[in-house]
């Protein structure tokens, strides 16, 4: 059977780890390689590096990063941040990231999903989209959450399915850093709409919400930041307590 | 030294990063005598099918697999790929092994991502792994179960997950990705 994900997302500034609490006010936690390389070791199921300084600063320090990530551990991860051409991509993927992820730029320019689901195939584009709830709609919001739009949250994933995108990656500005569940509701009716994986994001804080996203959320896989990188949770512990509860798990000892 | 055919495929870095932390040498080529001459060679695939057939015949790399002796790998699209045909592009494969790669439909989520326990295991490549370790895949289309099957897995019906015929050895799953029996994979491959 085909396993839920736990998906540790480790936030990237100038080569360092940082978290967000709702996106703003950083907390230093780690250098990166070392960081994945410990969660590769708890088996982790992926990684997923997000560059929040990418639209600021150089792309260089950031592809050299990506290689010493590849060269260090042996499952699979996502690069996110910034990205907004074909040559952001190749320089990712060349270097060893498994997959992309697009957000502001895709938005922007809805053709860029094609184009590189097109050049790189499907599995590798996953398009993360951040969203918040106005009026009892989930709008989408751009540039790390701070520019509002009026797309709908469900008629945007559809149309990146449909464009050619591998996987989704939806991150409620509601719930992130509010350490009080995942947006399990929105996350359901996404699995229900769209047939892609689903990457579930923002909220995570106890055991029990992962166990919610995976039953109640239809999530594929559970991404968290602080409560790994602080130590509040540990992917071991998690695994094992969503075995007891029979969500199907990749326990490999 | 072990050839790994370039052909513009994703994420061969990951595989010579992998073949490097077991210590052994690789090389990235799409030079034919290189290829020939190299003790195992591994046939990686990521991306469309249709294109990739397309690089492959370009560089008359089509022709040079089918003639080659040693050890050969096809990992995901490059196992697909060693089949006789692909519903992917509907288009012609390399036809070393005889059977259709077919999509899976939409009844479950495709692509297919992430770890899945691989069961009923033959073959030098699994030694040392048990029926029921996972393997990362990511894929939409999929081998049928074939006289050549030395492996399957389960996603909404059985299917093919490592394929054996003579020389060509091929794996759905990435092992380079595959943590620690992804490693023992490729290490048995290494010591065929």
């Amino acid at each position: 059977m085909l396993t839920k994900r736990i998906i540790p997302c480790l936030d990237i500034k100038d080569g360092r780890t940082v978290k967000g609490i709702n996106f703003i006010g950083l907390r230093d936690a780690g250098d990166p390689v070392e960081l994945a390389a410990k969660y590769a070791m708890e088996e982790a199921d992926e990684l997923v590096f997000l560059d929040i300084s990418a639209t600021e600063q150089k792309r260089k320090t950031l592809a050299d990063l990506v290689l010493r990530v590849a060269a260090a551990i042996d499952i699979p991860f996502t690069v996110g941040g910034g990205i907004s051409s074909i040559a952001d991509v190749e320089i990712l993927l060349k270097n060893g990231a498994d997959k992309v992820s697009i957000n502001s730029a895709a938005v922007k320019n809805p053709d860029l999903i094609n184009k590189l689901s097109d050049k790189f195939g499907s599995q590798c584009i996953v398009v993360a989209i951040d969203a918040k709830q106005k009026e009892g709609r989930w709008k989408v919001h751009l540039v790390g959450g701070k520019v509002p739009t009026e797309l709908d949250l469900f008629d945007w994933a559809k149309e990146a399915q449909l464009r050619g995108a591998g996987e989704i990656l939806f991150t409620s500005m509601d719930h992130d850093g509010t350490k009080e569940g995942y947006a399990n509701e929105a996350l359901a009716r996404l699995s229900e709409n769209i047939n892609l994986p689903i990457i579930a994001s923002g909220g995570a804080g106890k055991i029990t919400h992962f166990i919610n996203t995976f039953i109640e959320g239809k999530a594929d896989a559970a991404l968290a930041a602080s409560v790994f990188h602080f130590g509040e949770i540990s992917i071991p512990e998690l695994k094992n307590k969503l075995k007891e509860e029979r969500v199907i798990v990749r326990i490999d000892k | 030294m072990i050839a790994i055919i370039d052909y513009g495929a994703g994420n061969t870095k990951s595989l010579q990063f992998a073949l490097d932390r077991l210590g052994v040498k690789s090389v990235l080529t799409s030079d034919l005598n290189i290829i020939l001459n190299a003790d195992k060679v591994i046939f990686p695939g990521q991306g469309a099918a249709k294109s990739a057939m397309e690089k492959l015949k370009q560089q008359r790399l089509d022709k040079l697999i089918l003639n080659l002796k040693q050890p050969v790998l096809g990992i995901c699209l490059g196992m697909q790929l060693l089949c006789e045909f692909t519903e992917e592009g509907n288009i012609e494969g390399l036809g070393i092994i005889e059977g259709t790669v077919k999509r899976f439909t939409n009844e479950v989520k495709v692509p297919q991502m992430g770890w899945n326990s691989i069961h009923r295991l033959n073959g030098p490549l699994f030694d040392g792994i048990e029926a029921g370790a996972y393997m990362y895949l990511v894929h939409s289309y999929f081998v049928p179960e074939l006289k050549e099957t030395m492996a399957i897995s389960n996603y909404n019906g059985v299917y093919s997950v490592a394929l054996q015929k003579d020389n060509f050895y091929g794996v759905q799953f990435h092992p380079e990705k595959s943590s620690t029996k992804g490693q023992l994979l490729l290490n048995n491959f290494l010591k065929l």
